[in-house]
């Protein structure tokens, strides 16, 4: 397939003496979500915080749509443009309202006309179901709202590819859903996904691959369906059956 | 149905009239709970009130009851107790412009008038404009304000001034060259020296005919008669030009052009108006000088300078680039490590005997310089102290939407960081507004200065007026810091609106 959007060869990095990416080898391609998972410590968000360098690294390479991202961190600033990433802990900007949360990238990086950018944003903001809280600042809003203004400022610069870093983790059990089915409706769109998480059911509806890593590399990758009925690692076994009961 | 049988109730037997409780609330209440509710708060309360007692009440007695309110002397101060006010009355002039010769002063009572009109609007939140009138205040106010009480005039303009600098620059290249030859003659790695002395000069001879045209229409402008207002309007045109095609170009660069010509031609009212082009106010030497004048002009410097050099140190220290932070460090532990007496003396005294024979800087602006680095490198550990409170995560996620450095600083981290020590920084400008009283052991006479300079004047030597003064000295200063204490109050919570749920 010609149609990779993501492609990472021979990615290596270490944490000082520590080794925590070996030799990762992933590609990705135009519409496909894959979920990754895996123990605490595997490197599954340092491998997506590499993507768009807010990691760097030793050895390998990362192509992002074509834009080549060596060690040397070239063309950090293009490839930051294309791809989204929602985090764990939200990271709104708390001193910003809801909508200059969303316009703030489009206006100082796309330098796109204030006026243009927030009928973007509200029409994200539409998407994940919060446009009547526009005008509040992010403290006032539940943990699951900011996360869907989180994934709603990222899509307002048209990523080609959604990275989230374990974004439900932080949220109360009742929060997940929402969470959730708005990452689910972005999937249906045909948005490129890489994701983060230990929520399986999201991963069996949603992931065409399942990525699982373990010490800082890749054990197994399969289809959601074929990971989950017939692991062939022993990892992977043991790792399936203590988190699902 | 048991739940209805057992609600049935009738009354067997009428209650008596009770007394009310113990008041809680009103001045009786508050008495009561607060003040007299236990053994321990009775004795604080009688400590507190004799104190209260003990100072206010002879405070009052001097400032108002005692006081001497009309008089043209000290014999009328000689009486009573209080506070001789006819004192204050006939120094007010010198305790506001010090030695600032009387005929000029208008330019004085203009320079505030300006700075209100100027400052009072841009505090006040709901008018609007604020960025055009923060850049009068901070840009065209400190020039205006700078001719206005200095005078004099401008020989020339952007052009010259540009011509000037580079030719002082290339002089000292040279002037370095010339140095390392003469010393090449009696060094012991001659040759080396002789080299670089060599290339140094050679440098600077190329940069002295790149140059060229500029100085050489400098010099042709300084023939003609109408040196400033040509100067002007090639300035003009050059800036223009300059905007226009930084702004975009014929696309978008309209905007940017229209808004320079606009300056441009404020510039040229304000030079018409002064009279700038042709020797403009009649020049006011720095040391005439006094009073709050002084006291004002270093504080709104300091205060106004400050914070930038203080943010800028900030960010150095936490740069990642090792030189820029060994800068920054060593900057603010030198000032920090000095007293502000000592870097006021050495500014005014020691600082001539180091810089060049014909390069001179004036007095005031040497205090000035040095307050304001004084309190910028507090300020920058005050700055450093909101940037560490700003979470990773933020910086992070502005760069993940694709933020440069700058942006991600000046838009997500430093807003949320200055927010974070409005306390700090108000607190640094407050003991910036008092530490300007240390200028007059350096021969400036601010408002305390002027004040202890009034002192010995014999026809007010009473016993009181030592004590009028200083009362009066210490009110003046309490109404500024208080005034700035209550508004960084203020704009700490308008700010802080976010946190609140």
């Amino acid at each position: 397939m010609t149609d990779s959007i993501v492609k990472i060869t021979g990615l290596n990095k270490w944490y000082g003496e520590f080794h925590v990416l070996r030799d990762i080898d992933l590609e990705v391609h135009k519409g496909e979500r894959i979920v990754i998972c895996g123990p605490s410590g595997s490197g599954k968000s340092t491998l997506i915080r590499c993507i768009n360098a807010l990691e760097e690294f030793q050895e390998g390479e990362i192509v992002v749509d074509g834009i080549e991202l060596g060690p040397n961190l070239k063309h950090v600033d293009a490839v930051r443009r294309e791809v989204g990433m929602v985090f764990q802990s939200f990271n709104l900007f708390p001193h910003l309202t809801v909508l200059d949360n969303c316009t703030l990238a489009p206006i100082w990086v796309r330098n796109i006309p204030k006026r243009d950018a927030e009928a973007t944003a509200m029409k994200f903001l539409e998407r994940v179901k919060i446009p009547h809280q526009a005008n509040k600042f992010p403290g006032q809003m539940s943990g699951g709202q900011q996360q869907r203004v989180a994934i709603a400022r990222a899509l307002t610069m048209n990523p080609k590819v959604m990275l989230f870093d374990e974004p439900t983790s932080a949220l109360d059990p009742e929060m997940v859903k929402e969470v959730l089915d708005t990452m689910v409706d972005l999937a249906e769109e045909g948005m490129t996904m890489l994701v983060v998480t230990h929520e399986m059911g999201f991963a069996r509806e949603v992931a065409n691959r399942v990525v699982f890593m373990d010490a800082g590399q890749i054990i197994e990758a399969n289809t959601p369906n074929e990971f989950f009925a017939a692991p062939q690692h022993a990892r992977t076994k043991l790792f399936l059956s203590q988190i699902l009961r | 149905m048991s739940d209805i049988a057992s609600s049935v109730y009738v009354r067997r037997d009428l209650l008596a009239e009770r007394p009310a409780p113990v008041k809680t609330t009103g001045f009786v209440g508050l008495v009561r709970t607060r003040l007299l509710n236990s053994p321990t708060n009775i004795l604080i309360t009688i400590v507190s009130a004799l104190l209260l007692w003990f100072t206010i009440v002879p405070s009052v007695k001097f400032l108002f009851v005692d006081a001497v309110w009309t008089g043209t002397d000290r014999t009328a101060c000689l009486t009573e107790n209080g506070a001789c006010w006819p004192y204050i009355q006939a120094k007010l002039p010198q305790l506001i412009y010090g030695f600032y010769p009387e005929a000029e002063r208008w330019r004085v009572d203009l320079t505030f008038f300006l700075a209100a009109v100027l400052l009072v609007p841009m505090l006040i939140p709901r008018l609007p404009a604020k960025g055009l009138n923060a850049s009068l205040f901070f840009f065209a106010f400190p020039v205006v304000s700078f001719f206005l009480l200095l005078g004099g005039g401008i020989t020339g303009f952007g052009l010259s001034w540009t011509a000037g600098l580079l030719q002082l620059f290339d002089d000292s290249i040279i002037g370095a060259g010339q140095v390392l030859l003469n010393l090449s003659k009696t060094s012991a790695i001659a040759p080396l020296l002789w080299v670089l002395g060599n290339l140094i000069v050679l440098v600077g001879t190329a940069i002295y005919w790149l140059i060229f045209p500029l100085t050489w229409l400098r010099d042709q402008l300084e023939g003609t008669g109408q040196s400033v207002w040509t100067d002007f309007a090639i300035t003009t045109a050059a800036v223009s030009l300059i905007s226009f095609v930084m702004g975009g170009g014929v696309r978008t660069g309209w905007r940017p052009l229209a808004s320079t010509i606009v300056t441009f031609i404020a510039i040229a009212i304000v030079i018409k108006l002064m009279g700038l082009d042709h020797g403009g106010l009649p020049v006011v030497q720095t040391r005439l000088w006094g009073g709050l004048l002084v006291t004002l002009v270093v504080s709104v410097a300091g205060i106004v300078t400050s914070l930038p050099i203080g943010i800028a140190l900030a960010l150095g220290r936490r740069s990642t680039i090792p030189l820029i932070r060994i800068f920054s460090i060593a900057f603010i532990e030198f000032w920090r490590g000095v007293p502000l007496i000592t870097v006021l003396f050495f500014a005014t005294y020691m600082l001539p005997l180091f810089l060049p024979g014909n390069f001179t800087v004036d007095g005031l602006v040497r205090a000035l310089i040095g307050i304001a680095l004084f309190t910028g490198a507090y300020q920058a550990e005050n700055v450093r102290g909101g940037l560490a409170a700003i979470p990773r995560g933020q910086g992070e996620a502005a760069a993940a939407l694709g933020l440069s450095w700058w942006k991600t600083t000046s838009l997500i981290v430093l807003p949320q960081a200055l927010r974070h020590v409005i306390p700090n920084l108000v607190n640094s400008f407050i003991s910036l507004f008092k530490d300007t009283s240390l200028v007059s052991i350096v021969a400036l006479f601010d408002l305390l200065g002027s004040l202890r300079a009034s002192f010995a004047d014999p026809k007010w030597s009473a016993p009181s007026t030592l004590f009028t003064g200083f009362a009066f000295a210490g009110i003046i200063y309490f109404l500024f810091c208080f005034g700035m204490s209550r508004y960084s109050l203020f704009v700490e919570n308008r700010l802080n609106a976010h946190r609140r749920n």
